[in-house]
């Protein structure tokens, strides 16, 4: 059967020799990671690419593409966001901290 | 059909949780949000296991739906509030579903989990039982419901509104970007359709946007209001936000959810397919 398109369990490892791009870090308020915030990947453009929500460890992670992005974190205690560039297939770690 | 017909509040549901004949439905497709913990006493709808067919891909038929309301406690006339995750497409796929079998009175909690958390108000893990009851559905209306066929036949002469990100539309991407990316099917899009992502119906925090801002996005995008519309996107949840929005919230009649969709067209030996943004250069 087909599965839907909801997020997969946020955090783990994944394989390192994967072939896709990956980007993925924590949710951090005071450097304190920050479980149940709604993370967005928006393209290069702004546009919005993908939500997930953030582990109770905080982390996140997406399946993209190479390119320029940006994460933004919305959580009830702040907002916050920081860019990352994947310039390739592999893992791009980025943290995005929330005030 | 107006908002206040089809949208509630978050604030109107807080205050609303006991009131009689309203029952509360989270869908999701991952359930631990609800087992986490879910607003009082509402029930929980597991998108995959109580809505889908466990071996064939196709809903639940008609009995499997009365069996599953009634299990669930919900009588033909209570008003039912749906509400979950991931912006609420689940809980969209489960308006649009229980449409489809008759429902007449299903509302869609504006936001979703998101907007309820964002304003931080209560959630609770509280098992929720209810009385079962004796419900009865009708015949799916077919009306709402777009199937393969009629899709090749629309191409050029209904909107075919694909509501996917731009790079799933392009082909760059085979899924949403939360998700791994290998897929049997080729990628690209619908000839003719349309971009507007789900997201663009969509403020930050999960909720609808105004009416106004609406009817200019999909004017923007080239919809055309005299022609008949299919909307579509991977599997037909976030298909389900956007037949909302044109649907439910705009008033356009002849709205259908393709819930086939990717996943099924982009595997379809011999259809035409369109690469790149789809626009005239």
């Amino acid at each position: 059967m087909t599965n839907g398109c909801g997020a997969p369990a946020q955090g783990g490892t994944i394989d390192a020799s994967t072939t896709e791009t990956v980007l993925e870090g924590k949710v951090l308020s005071e450097g304190t990671p920050v479980g149940g915030a709604f993370v967005r990947l928006l393209d290069s453009t702004g546009e919005f690419t993908a939500e997930v929500v953030t582990s109770p460890e905080g982390d996140f992670r997406f399946f993209a593409a190479p390119g320029s992005w940006t994460v933004r974190a919305l959580h009830r205690t702040g907002n916050g966001q920081a860019a990352v560039s994947a310039s390739g297939p592999g893992v791009h770690a980025v943290e995005i901290a929330v005030a | 059909m107006s908002r206040e017909n089809v949208l509630v509040s978050a604030a109107w549901s807080e205050e609303n949780l006991q009131a009689p004949g309203v029952v509360f439905a989270e869908v999701d497709e991952d359930t631990t949000a609800y087992d986490g913990g879910h607003i009082p006493g509402a029930v929980k709808i597991d998108w995959k296991n109580d809505l889908q067919d466990p071996v064939r891909r196709d809903f639940v038929d008609r009995e499997g739906f009365e069996k599953l309301l009634s299990a669930k406690g919900i009588s033909n006339d209570d008003t039912v509030v749906l509400y979950g995750g991931n912006n609420n497409w689940f809980a969209a796929y489960a308006y649009w579903y229980f449409k489809l079998y008759g429902h007449t009175n299903v509302k869609l909690l504006d936001g979703g989990r998101k907007k309820w958390e964002l304003d931080g108000r209560p959630l609770d893990k509280e098992e929720v039982t209810r009385d079962a009851t004796t419900y009865s559905a009708q015949e799916q209306d077919l009306s709402i419901r777009a199937f393969r066929d009629e899709v090749v036949d629309s191409i050029g002469n209904k909107n075919l509104v694909d509501v996917r990100s731009p790079d799933e539309f392009s082909g760059k991407l085979l899924a949403p970007a939360h998700l791994p990316q290998e897929q049997a099917q080729r990628g690209g899009h619908i000839p003719s359709a349309v971009n507007v992502p789900w997201s663009k119906a969509a403020n930050e925090d999960g909720t609808f946007k105004s009416d106004e801002e609406l009817r200019e996005l999909y004017a923007e995008a080239g919809f055309d209001g005299s022609r008949k519309t299919i909307a579509y996107c991977r599997i037909g949840e976030r298909s389900s936000h956007t037949w909302f929005a044109l649907r439910e919230l705009l008033g356009h009649e002849d709205v259908k959810n393709y819930d086939g969709s990717w996943t099924e067209y982009g595997s379809l030996i011999g259809v035409p397919i369109e690469l790149g943004s789809g626009k005239e250069a």
